[in-house]
């Protein structure tokens, strides 16, 4: 038994401690069990599920950046009825709650992705992909648009009374704003932040170097503004907040605690040392004992200012 | 598939800026196959933040070799490192080449830095089939022989070998290939692969290619090294895991 609590609340669900593997960072949970043991860890969020397949961007897909990484995957998922079939049996062997991302091109379809899955008793939450800026229709399209954040919101929280999250963008000017909609709309919690849109540039062809042009920007890179994205919310809105971005080892972790997190959501660090969160974990109740901290999730908002 | 820390031993520098990372790790090189890769991390800060993707290119006893040549920072740090030096390694990685086969000679073909693979390949292969290799450069500083054998040589502006590319050196030997019962096996630019696709279609040769791509993960979660299968329009197919080498058939390159 450890001496710390490590265990924290989003709502009504509950987690064994403060990590969440974040959506299309660990597939559908199969690659990375070969690397770490998912009963240790907090939760477990899918790659985007949509109503049907979806077959991505073509090459190239990834580039590296100073500190971080743009990729512009585009969605590429199994859809919903598969995702049921062919990737839920192997889930169900682990104790760990499993949120199911959700991404869609238009509202209804939301819906339709929640409907079909609320049903399947392994599925603890959804997180509800507002924000993705690697998709035509859709994504950023919704994630800029404050009213349809809203009507998503409300619209999927009367077709599931399981915890919903929704996963808000960066790039806006008041991201507060958006939570303040999602909580009015009857949202449990907030992810903040997704990627950032970026690009980069070859400068002998003087192309794009992604197909799509621009994609999603993660990586230590983005972690100051997503610390500051997590703040603003927290100052203004009353509702839990996963932070996400750039975390890397168990500092940021603390880090984005401090600022306001509830939870925290590890991404591109899963790419490069898939069984960091081992290690995080030990550090995070050494972390705890030294300060003498008895219950992490005390920390949360104890920023001094 | 293994995350763990290595030993550098040595590296060696060839002729024309080519290096080569001689690592001690047994766990490894007692499991790694020819065509098999590994993810490594060339430092232990985020400075360069990912793994870099290399094809084995030998195995000596508890030794590992990696072929590079120095592209950015990232492999100018691996060119720096001494022995002691510790590095962090995912792998092996991916599907590599299937040495079985209906054939009595493996024709090698390797564009540039596309011979990496090829000297544990060779090791693995001797002794039960016949091997050439044909290696193309855009110019004879682009042409690496290191632990290659029965050698032709095409560069681009004909300063080694045959004046012009791989596969019009293959074709100009077309008669003697169609003497043999080979299976080949290659690596080089994407460019050099789909000539040499069309190539051995023409000539109903079978052959597997290793492919290159950006990647992160190198193990199937980032999703970020798609190759369009052939067989369906519909699909990608993962490079890290479906490849890295695959039959040339099976992809659109």
């Amino acid at each position: 038994m450890s001496k710390v609590d490590l265990s924290v609340n989003i709502g009504t669900l509950k987690l064994r401690n403060p990590i969440i593997l974040a959506s299309g960072t660990v597939g559908y949970g199969n690659e990375i069990s070969e690397f770490v043991d998912l009963n240790t860890i907090g939760g477990i969020i899918t790659k985007s599920l949509s109503l049907k397949a979806r077959k991505g961007n073509s090459p190239q897909r990834i580039v590296e950046t100073p500190a971080g990484m743009l990729n512009a995957i585009g969605l590429a998922n199994v859809g919903v009825e598969r995702f049921l079939k062919e990737k839920i049996p192997f889930l169900r062997k682990f104790d760990i709650p499993l949120i199911c991302n959700i991404a869609a091109g238009t509202i209804e379809e939301y819906v339709e992705c929640v409907n079909i899955l609320n049903a399947e008793e392994t599925i603890k939450g959804f997180e509800i992909n507002v924000s993705c800026p690697n998709v035509k229709k859709g994504g950023l399209q919704f994630g800029n648009d404050i009213k349809a954040v809203g009507e998503i919101t409300g619209k999927v929280r009367a077709a599931t009374r399981k915890p919903l999250i929704i996963k808000l963008s960066p790039n806006v000017s008041y991201i507060s704003e958006f939570a303040k909609v999602v909580k009015k709309e009857g949202g449990d919690a907030v992810s903040a932040i997704n990627t950032l849109v970026g690009t980069s540039i070859n400068i002998f062809t003087r192309r794009p170097k992604l197909s799509n042009i621009t994609g999603g920007l993660s990586g230590p890179a983005i972690k100051p503004i997503a610390l500051a994205k997590v703040l603003e919310i927290y100052q203004n809105v009353d509702i839990p907040i996963l932070g996400i971005g750039g975390i890397m080892g168990w500092k940021d972790i603390i880090e984005f605690m401090i600022t306001g997190s509830s939870a925290v959501q590890i991404g591109t660090l899963n790419f490069i040392n898939p069984s960091a969160s081992k290690e995080i974990l030990k550090e995070l109740e050494n972390y705890c004992i030294n300060e003498r901290i008895g219950k992490l999730s005390d920390i949360t908002g104890s920023l001094k200012t | 598939m293994l995350v763990i820390k290595a030993h550098v031993d040595k590296v060696i520098e060839l002729d024309n800026q080519i290096f080569l990372l001689k690592i001690h790790c047994s766990e490894i090189a007692s499991k790694i196959r020819p065509g098999q890769f590994l993810n490594v991390k060339v430092s232990d800060t985020i400075y360069p933040l990912l793994r870099r993707p290399f094809s084995v290119c030998d195995v000596k006893g508890d030794y590992f070799y990696l072929m590079f040549n120095i592209l950015g920072e990232g492999t100018k740090m691996l060119a720096h490192k001494h022995a002691g030096d510790l590095i962090d390694i995912i792998g092996p990685l991916g599907h590599g080449f299937n040495l079985e086969g209906d054939y009595d000679t493996a024709i090698i073909v390797a564009g540039g830095l596309g011979v990496a693979p090829f000297p544990y390949f060779i090791k693995a292969l001797d002794g039960g089939k016949n091997i050439n290799c044909f290696i193309g450069g855009k110019t004879y500083k682009e042409v690496i022989m290191h632990g290659m054998k029965n050698i032709s040589v095409a560069t681009d502006d004909g300063s080694l070998g045959f004046k012009g590319n791989i596969v019009e050196l293959l074709n100009s030997k077309i008669d003697m290939l169609k003497l043999k019962r080979i299976k080949i096996f290659a690596c080089g630019p994407n460019a050099m692969l789909r000539n040499l696709k069309e190539f051995c279609i023409r000539n109903e040769f079978e052959c597997e290619a290793s492919i290159e791509s950006a990647m992160a993960c190198g193990f199937g979660i980032c999703q970020g090294c798609p190759i369009q299968s052939s067989e369906r329009s519909d699909k990608y197919l993962l490079i890290c895991k479906e490849g890295p080498v695959f039959n040339v058939k099976d992809v659109i390159i």
